[in-house]
């Protein structure tokens, strides 16, 4: 079972959460160009170790985080709010 | 080599069992071979039988960084069908299906096809109405299908869940009689048999740890048993794919790395001759009997991106869940072992087999769920690729540039999602 420390709620089971991907994609502006726009929707590094991404406390305090976590080991380095204005954002 | 036969086994019966031979040989890696193939997995061995049979190749190697068979090869629930809808596919894993029927003769390995049927339940009208439209598909590309009511399914497996009180009543089933279940190990051992028969070089414990380059093409394999060289390198190590492919400099590829679990129960007395799979919304579960007597099943992925080959909990108790929905019986079985195999998970849920932006390296990756099923076509296609230098008609769809081109192949329509396909 991966433990996620919430920043509201505290650590919580991640059976609680919904995975939302990576969070280093960035999408481009709507008039970006088709190249920008296909490595936004298409392309991911998928490493084996750190990864950076979206998870959904949907069946807690319904924030999105930003987590750090090892695809590896599953271990998490940190637990972030994905928006600005709560306390330590990512 | 010695051939396998009856006579074989009753000869070496007489004598002790005193005449068999190693099945492969171990050699200590060439300085140079023609091809290299990364990934010792089924395509893997696949891909270099092939390429030894039907292109006539010798000096090709197949470097593992573990033991033959301990990926996803040896991790799946080992069922083999062609029930796709859409064009290529279609096309693609039929061919898949002709190579497995006579899988076992080809490579003088019993691979233990057995083509017992696979059931497709449907719970809804509206997945009636899609099963329909499947089945048509593939009676219209000469792929046998059958739409089966209640009645129709009872028959064949009377121990399902038909009641009414049930969450997701059984309101029928699509039946491809010819799918069926294969012995994954021996898929393994076969194709590896088969290969080093024909001269190829089975490298075990041999980790690529980096390429090389020259002038932008690539030219061998650093690995932990020293450099290789290679006119041709072909990458097929499933959920490894980005991590070996950012190694030869492509960083980011339309693939995430995902993990799926699989089940076995303790042996038990015949009790299922098909293979089941259930499809109530919001459930994803496929069962079928070992000929050992395991109920050998599985569900969906943990959903979220990991390397990592364990499960976790909640996915147990989601398959547990769905097992006693259609089969109660199984409520008293103890199970055995369960584990987890890493996928890669492409963007539209096909697979990619395809030349690189790099020359002379050639990709054979993103099979999802279904990779165990295409192990002949995937190594009979790759190995075209490769001594071709271009796809054929059949893998030229398959290419690793669909995506930005438009023309992804989403045979379940979930987008650029790959956790979901």
């Amino acid at each position: 079972m991966i433990i996620i420390p919430c920043p509201f709620c505290g650590d919580r089971d991640h059976s609680e959460f919904s995975y939302g991907g990576d969070a280093t994609v960035k999408y481009p502006a709507l008039d970006a160009s088709a190249e920008d726009w296909y490595n936004a929707v298409y392309l991911r590094k998928n490493p084996r170790g750190a990864h950076t991404e979206y998870w959904h406390h949907v069946g807690g305090c319904r924030s999105w985080l930003v987590v750090e976590r090892d695809t590896l080991t599953h271990e998490i380095s940190s637990a972030k709010y994905a928006h600005d204005g709560y306390g330590d954002s990512a | 080599m010695k051939r396998y036969s009856g006579w074989a086994v009753f000869r070496e019966g007489l004598r002790g069992q005193t005449g068999w031979s190693r099945a492969w040989r171990d050699p200590e890696p060439k300085p140079e071979y023609d091809i290299v193939i990364v990934g010792g997995g089924g395509h893997g061995l696949a891909t270099a039988y092939y390429l030894a049979k039907n292109h006539g190749l010798k000096n090709i190697a197949v470097v593992e960084k573990g033991w033959l068979g301990g990926g996803n090869v040896g991790r799946n629930t080992t069922i083999v069908r062609s029930n796709y809808a859409l064009p290529h596919s279609t096309e693609f894993y039929e061919h898949s299906v002709k190579l497995w029927e006579n899988l076992a003769h080809d490579l003088n390995y019993n691979v233990m096809f057995s083509q017992r049927g696979q059931l497709g339940l449907f719970h809804t009208p509206a997945a009636r109405d899609a099963q329909a439209k499947r089945a048509n598909t593939m009676v219209m590309n000469g792929i046998e299908a059958e739409l089966l009511d209640k009645e129709g399914v009872k028959k064949l497996i009377p121990h399902l869940d038909y009641s009414e009180n049930a969450r997701f009543p059984i309101l029928g089933a699509i039946l491809q009689r010819r799918a069926g279940t294969a012995r994954h190990d021996a898929v393994a051992w076969g194709f590896a048999r088969g290969a080093d028969e024909r001269g190829v070089d089975i490298l075990q414990n041999c980790e690529v740890q980096g390429f090389l380059r020259e002038d932008g093409k690539v030219t061998g394999v650093e690995t932990s048993r020293g450099v290789i060289r290679a006119k041709k390198v072909g990458v097929a190590v499933a959920g490894s794919t980005g991590h070996v492919m950012a190694m030869a400099g492509i960083e980011r590829l339309p693939i995430e790395t995902h993990k799926l679990q699989a089940f076995v129960s303790e042996p038990l007395k015949p009790l299922l001759d098909y293979v089941v799979s259930y499809g109530a919304p919001g459930a994803h579960f496929y069962i079928s009997q070992s000929d050992k007597g395991g109920m050998v099943f599985g569900g969906d992925l943990d959903f979220y991106n990991s390397y990592a080959q364990r499960g976790n909990l909640p996915i147990v108790q989601d398959v547990a869940e769905s097992a006693m929905a259609i089969m109660p019986c199984l409520g008293r079985v103890k199970l055995l072992r369960h584990w987890a195999g890493i996928m890669d998970m492409s963007m539209d849920g096909t697979h990619i087999m395809s030349k690189t932006p790099i020359d002379n390296l050639y990709l054979n990756a993103g099979w999802c769920y279904g990779g165990f099923k295409a192990t002949p076509a995937s190594g009979y296609h790759f190995a075209d690729l490769i001594a071709n230098d271009r796809p054929d008609a059949l893998t030229a769809p398959f290419s690793l540039d669909r995506f930005e081109k438009g023309y992804a192949i989403d045979e379940k329509g979930m987008g650029p999602t790959p956790k979901l396909h």
